[in-house]
């Protein structure tokens, strides 16, 4: 491992200018989880690690009064998960952050980490996107090159994303869910906790007054694609339709059709295509029952 | 010949409660806490395992969180509070948890005991009667090759038991 410098900026500009100072050289800091690990087996050289936690924007939980809440990039597991109004409003989320790790990686881990880590794996990542998160990144020139980007969008291959030189992203804002919505995330593990997921399904669905019909919908599905990856056609599959198992089973197989995986140790490309859908179909009517109250 | 020293990163300065003693050091920037408290602290009772947070051999409470020390810097618990194994036990005698781990021959190699030591206490110090499944549950990231986790897990219950 390369000797690092240990950095604490206490502000999003002056993490920003140790950023864009070190380049590839630095990384950020938030709960340490895969950033430790991956210095220690050489994926990058650092000169210096940026320690995120002393910045307050990126370590908050802020709810707004139309119902949206903004979660700081810092903001570890455990800190979402006893958070009462994340527990009502938005459960999906609470799905990912009480499977990520065990008890000691929830103590540390941060989902806006998660999000950054951009694994195709990531527990946290699909229900951001079911819930249409955007990311808040602040970059270097002040103000005006703050910018935000849907959730969808951040992740751009194994690894890596679109966060240019000196960037960081600051939060993650989810929008209010409004009445008749429901979110649910799930995945396929051999285990039953603190393993990588052979696949997942983050849904969301929004249902009619009477709950009768799919209003909106996104499917989004971890670990079969180079990036968390949104299947447009599953939620083509639900709008405008009366809910029933054969509109479900539908989107569940446009999922499955979606899913483009490879096969590792972890699992083969016909049983990650063959979960894809059956875990769609699971968070569908998770989403539906979610949504019924 | 002259050899040529590279200067490393400065030492970063370190004020911090360690089980309820005050320590203020320098440590490298790079040093995990694991390594601060074996090396710099000198308090072994921590474990080193897989040193990639999946094993949980060297938990510590970091401000009352259990915590993998191998995946914290020792330069981020300056102005935090620290306990391990070593501030279990009182001069009056061992804590619960320990004492119901001997009782119930919930260790063989012990290589894993500290951790789920630690990580056990963190449990009872906010639940004290949690069921199986939850102790259980709570404990899955700690791993121990020896005992099948079955004794571990009625020490835990018993030492709840004890103690609440």
């Amino acid at each position: 491992m390369h000797p690092f410098a240990y950095e604490a900026p206490t502000s999003i500009s002056d993490a920003v200018a140790v950023l864009d100072k070190h380049g590839d050289r630095a990384r950020p800091i938030a709960g340490g989880t895969d950033v430790l690990v991956q210095a220690r087996a050489n994926r990058w050289d650092l000169d210096a690690i940026v320690d995120v936690k002393n910045i307050p924007e990126l370590t908050q939980i802020s709810h707004y009064p139309d119902g949206s809440v903004s979660i700081g990039a810092a903001v570890p597991c455990y800190q979402i998960y006893q958070d009462q109004k994340i527990r009502d409003s938005f459960p999906g989320i609470i799905d990912a952050v009480e499977m990520i790790g065990g008890i000691q990686i929830q103590s540390r881990a941060a989902l806006g980490g998660n999000l950054c880590n951009s694994s195709p794996s990531a527990d946290g990542i699909c229900p951001l996107i079911a819930y249409n998160a955007v990311c808040h990144i602040a970059g270097p020139g002040g103000d005006d090159n703050h910018r935000d980007i849907p959730v969808e969008d951040f992740c751009t291959g194994p690894g890596s994303n679109v966060l240019r030189r000196g960037e960081i992203l600051v939060s993650m804002v989810l929008p209010a869910p409004g009445d008749n919505f429901g979110a649910a995330y799930e995945r396929f593990i051999p285990r039953n906790e603190m393993d990588i997921a052979v696949a997942g399904a983050g849904v969301s669905v929004k249902l009619s007054d009477d709950g009768s019909t799919f209003e909106a919908a996104r499917v989004a599905l971890a670990a079969v694609a180079p990036v968390p990856l949104l299947v447009p056609a599953a939620a083509d599959a639900l709008v405008g339709n009366a809910v029933s198992d054969d509109v479900i089973e539908a989107a569940a197989q446009a999922a499955g059709d979606a899913a483009s995986p490879i096969a590792d140790m972890r699992g083969t490309i016909e049983q990650r295509k063959h979960l894809s859908a059956v875990l769609t179909r699971r968070m569908i009517n998770k989403s539906v029952e979610r949504a019924r109250g | 010949m002259t050899t040529q020293i590279t200067p490393g990163p400065a030492r970063v300065h370190v004020r911090t409660t360690i089980n309820g003693n005050a320590h203020e050091f320098l440590v490298p920037p790079y040093m995990s806490l694991l390594d601060t408290l074996r090396e710099i602290v000198g308090l072994t009772g921590t474990k080193e395992g897989c040193l990639d947070g999946n094993c949980g051999a060297c938990t510590v409470s970091l401000d009352g969180r259990i915590v993998d020390s191998c995946l914290v810097l020792g330069a981020e618990i300056d102005g935090k509070s620290v306990e391990t194994v070593e501030g279990m036990a009182t001069p009056e005698g061992l804590h619960p948890l320990q004492q119901a781990f001997l009782e119930e021959a919930a260790l063989q190699c012990g290589i894993c005991t500290p951790g789920f030591l630690v990580a056990a206490k963190g449990l009872l110090d906010n639940e004290p009667a949690p069921d199986e499944h939850r102790i259980r549950h709570w404990l899955a990231g700690n791993l121990c090759r020896c005992t099948g986790y079955d004794k571990i897990v009625r020490a835990v219950q018993k030492a709840s038991a004890e103690m609440s």
